[in-house]
């Protein structure tokens, strides 16, 4: 045991991230069933989901993931069976069963239980489902063979009592469920090497998934089973001979068997008017058994797999690998699902790999120091003055390329797709619209949608508030939706995609819109605006993220817990997003976020302010432009604006601003940086000189000093100085505004 | 990085002195990380004077303390200062400005004394104990004490 616990805890660890894949894939299915867009399949796939997290579970001892799990499935059997239709309560059941699979499972992911008392009626109500079915469903089932990968010499002793009395129905639901098809079908010799056990399969159900496609005749063959002395626990000394409806191909079988290819003896005869005697295996060869030989249908597996060469279509053994490519331990479990879900050819998924971020941020950072070097490498020989087309220049050219598409590369491995989040979401969704009484539907769009991984970490507390106020405060109550001629469901828009560089997500909801003047009249209570201030329609829906701003009437314990819209802008600016609000009476509220694609590098604009170099973001600013002296006025003691075109910006000094210089004599020829803010005003910033416009590396300040006004983070430059990315937005709404030295006294 | 069995036998620490305005300091060399010449630092706007900003260093931005003045002594001209002590505080880096560094100090626990009371002395809170070696005094800096206070509210 000793030398199995690493393995052991890698095992585990890769079972909890399958287990992830295994919840989206239920997510999705019942989704699908929820947004009535499923089709037969579905029911499989949630089904298969549900049994291979039990599966798992069984093997590392997750007893109460595995009761649950267990319910879960039987009376998502019911539904397989034609007995039970998925809609209404019932589905919602399946929902919350659901959520708390993931609960359970992030409990078992911390060596934690939950409170048996928080799944109580779920569990009942999963119970009443499945009726009279459930004491049948638990006699067959199949636990005991469950086995504990690393742990094998307890089992010995535990298991001989055990495995004789599972074994035997294994045949019998298989037999009752296809009639005897003569010798007009296929023939199917069947026999599970240990391994297959191991990664949580069960023979059980590949012959119902073949039961499912086919009339299926099964007859278990018990010839090698030898004493019960002499009985390795640990090895399936059963075979079956399956006989198969005419009406199946070779491609529908090896389908139902591509996901145990490598971890049984299978052979498939197409049928034929004989059946061939098939011999029965003396004695299958046990692969070693330390857990990482289990590895998936690779190279280890490939011996077992025994297309016999007469066989009319040999299954797809070589041409359809298995999905995912792991570089650590793999149990099939996640396959699972995905084996008999699409009948016809699936498209093919792209191999990946699980890769540990830390390995992944190393690389990312490693490309960084590459992208710094290599500007500086440009810089030096920039400085040695080559002749123009020297090689080392055009060297340097490609050099250039190649390393900002690797850097493109390695930024896009941290990101991630959206899908996860959103399926958080849909949980949130559910949850409120339960504790508020209201019928919500979420629609999501874009789940494919990239996005770096930290963005979407430290995204979902935010959205998950946004969510929560669409829901809560978006959406009318029923009774209000009726009254105004809408579907009593209210829907609730997730949509992410990608916008100019950027990645936009937006929470719509079609409830009532922003009641302005209600907001209005709160902001005036709360004395945060005058009671007679002139503002336009999206100045007061603005008025939402103001700090101290809370609609106080409606605080319910849902969305009053403290986080205001403030905290959510917040949260999204420091990703460097930004929110905006688009809201429609009567029609619903849309959140805007936009954010950037990565947090690891910027495009920017390297300008120079009081012999300083400093790095402004390029999507902050709108346009650049020579001050001139037509443009400038003066305005006040010690403020100027600059007139651009029709309208005014006020003219702000960088390196005033930032503490360097007192405000110049004039500006006149400095360059001016039009700063575009979200209400659409715009402020001119004025720097010395732009250096240059390029990407540069993020690297973060440390907290040593709180955070600085206006600066956002730090960069390295071509010639290994730090420059100071800022933040032009914080500056302009922090300025001074002072331009200009008083004319009677001393700028201090 | 700090190798518990490298401490001095016998209840001795080691402490890296240099000379800060004009007196002898000392750190615990368990603290410090590598000693490096002064390079241009880039300013941190809106930050205390003692913060001369931050330096590259192999990637890092590392901010850059000038001791001299945040120990509220005279500071010499700029040229008699090049010395950059990278120190770990916490679990950040921190580089301190000093003049130069003199020596690796083996001192006896029993011999650190804590700094009398002086209500008065501004530097007192920056020195956790005083030696003598060689008839120098050595004051031991209390390194955390040494960051700005911005730090601890914000933490």
């Amino acid at each position: 045991m000793a030398d199995n616990t690493d393995a052991m805890a890698e095992i585990r660890a890769s079972f909890f991230t399958e287990c992830e894949e295994l919840l989206e894939s239920l997510q999705d299915g019942l989704d699908a069933v929820w947004n009535e867009t499923s089709d037969e399949e579905t029911i499989n796939v949630i089904f298969r989901a549900v049994h291979s997290v039990k599966g798992g579970a069984g093997a590392f001892g997750l007893t109460q993931l595995v009761d649950f799990a267990h319910r879960y499935e039987t009376a998502l059997d019911e539904v397989r069976a034609g007995k039970l239709v998925p809609e209404g309560e019932v589905l919602k059941l399946f929902f919350r069963a659901a959520d708390i699979l993931s609960d359970l499972l992030q409990a078992a992911k911390e060596d934690g239980e939950l409170d048996p008392a928080t799944f109580e009626e779920v569990l009942s109500g999963l119970a009443a489902l499945a009726g009279g079915e459930e004491e049948e469903e638990e006699a067959l089932d199949f636990q005991p063979l469950i086995l504990d990968i690393g742990d094998e010499t307890p089992q010995l002793a535990e298991l001989p009592g055990e495995l004789p009395p599972g074994l035997p129905p294994l045949s019998g639901p298989a037999e009752g469920e296809g009639d005897a098809q003569g010798d007009s079908g296929g023939h199917i010799y069947f026999a599970a090497e240990k391994e297959l056990f191991l990664n949580g399969n069960e023979p059980l159900y590949l012959f119902r998934a073949l039961a499912d496609l086919t009339e299926l005749t099964s007859r278990c063959n018990m010839d090698d089973l030898p004493d019960l002395s002499d009985l390795d626990p640990a090895v399936c000394h059963l075979s079956w001979d399956l006989t198969t409806g005419a009406d199946i191909d070779a491609a529908a079988v090896a389908e139902v068997f591509e996901f145990v290819e490598g971890l049984c003896t299978f052979r498939h005869r197409l049928p034929e008017p004989e059946l061939p005697e098939l011999p029965a295996l003396p004695e299958l060869p046990v692969l070693p058994g330390a857990p990482d030989t289990a590895v998936g249908a690779g190279a280890d597996g490939e011996p077992g797999v025994a297309p016999a060469p007469d066989a009319g279509a040999p299954p797809q053994a070589s041409d359809a690998p298995a999905p995912k490519l792991s570089t650590d331990q793999d149990a099939k479990a996640p396959a699972a699902p995905k084996a008999g879900a699409q009948k016809p050819a699936p498209a093919k998924p792209n191999p990946t790999i699980r890769v540990d971020l830390e390995r992944v941020d190393r690389l990312v950072n490693l490309v960084g120091e590459l992208v710094i070097n290599q500007a500086m490498l440009s810089q030096s020989v920039t400085e040695v003055d080559m002749p123009p087309n020297a090689a080392i220049t055009k060297g340097l050219d490609e050099f250039m390329q190649l390393t900002r598409s690797l850097q493109d590369s390695v930024m896009r491995i941290r990101a991630q797709p959206v899908k996860a989040l959103f399926q958080r979401m849909g949980r949130i969704v559910r949850e409120v619209a339960t504790e508020v009484n209201k019928n919500v539907l979420l629609k999501t769009e874009g789940e494919t949608t990239e996005v770096d991984k930290t963005v979407i970490e430290r995204l979902a507390d935010p959205l998950t508030h946004m969510i929560r106020n669409a829901v809560d405060h978006g959406l009318e109550s029923t009774e209000a939706r009726l009254a105004a001629g809408k579907p009593e469901r209210g829907t609730v828009t997730l949509t992410a995609g990608h916008r100019s560089g950027r990645v936009v997500i937006e929470i719509s909801d079609d409830g009532a819109g922003i009641n302005r003047p209600k907001v209005r009249q709160i902001a005036i209570d709360k004395k945060l605006i005058e009671e007679t201030a002139e503002l336009s329609d999206s100045d007061i829906d603005m008025l939402l993220f103001m700090p101290g701003f809370s609609t106080a009437s409606e605080v319910s314990n849902l969305s009053g817990r403290g986080v205001g819209m403030d905290v959510v802008k917040t949260a999204i600016q420091a990703l460097g997003g930004r929110v905006s609000i688009t809201s429609t009476p009567g029609q619903g509220t849309c959140f805007s976020i936009s954010l950037p694609l990565t947090l690891a590098v910027l495009d920017g604009m390297v300008v120079e302010a009081a012999g300083q170099a400093l790095v402004l973001p390029l999507n902050v600013i709108e346009e650049t432009m020579t001050v001139e002296a037509a443009m400038l006025g003066e305005m006040g003691r010690e403020t100027q604006v600059l007139r651009i075109r029709e309208g005014f910006a006020p003219l702000l000094d960088l390196g005033t601003e930032m503490g360097f210089r007192t405000p110049l004599e004039s500006y006149l020829d400095h360059v001016a940086l039009l700063i575009a803010h979200e209400d659409g005003s715009r402020s001119a910033l004025v720097v010395d000189r732009i250096v240059d416009q390029r990407q540069v590396v993020i690297k973060g300040l440390q907290n040593t000093f709180g955070q600085i006004p206006g600066v956002a983070a730090a960069t390295i430059l071509g010639d290994g100085q730090i420059a100071l990315i800022l933040d032009p937005l914080d500056i302009t709404m922090n300025a001074s505004g002072r331009t200009r030295q008083p004319s009677l006294s001393l700028a201090g | 990085m700090t190798d518990q069995t490298t401490q001095a036998p016998h209840n001795h620490v080691e402490l890296l002195s240099f000379r800060v305005g004009e007196q002898d300091y000392a750190a615990d060399i368990m603290s410090v990380r590598e000693i490096r010449g002064w390079t241009r630092a880039t300013p941190l706007p809106h930050s205390p004077a003692f913060v001369r900003g931050v330096i590259n260093i192999r990637g890092t931005v590392l901010p850059v303390l000038d001791l001299a003045d945040r120990l509220g002594l005279p500071q010499p001209d700029e040229g008699g200062r090049n010395v950059i002590i990278v120190v770990e505080i916490g679990d950040e880096p921190v580089g301190l400005l000093v003049e130069a560094v003199s020596d690796i100090l083996s001192v006896a626990t029993g011999e650190l004394t804590p700094p009398p009371d002086i209500a008065a002395d501004q530097g007192r809170t920056f020195v956790r104990a005083l030696t003598i070696v060689n008839d120098q005094m050595i004051r031991v800096l209390d390194l955390p004490a040494v960051l700005p206070d911005v730090r601890f509210e914000a933490a």
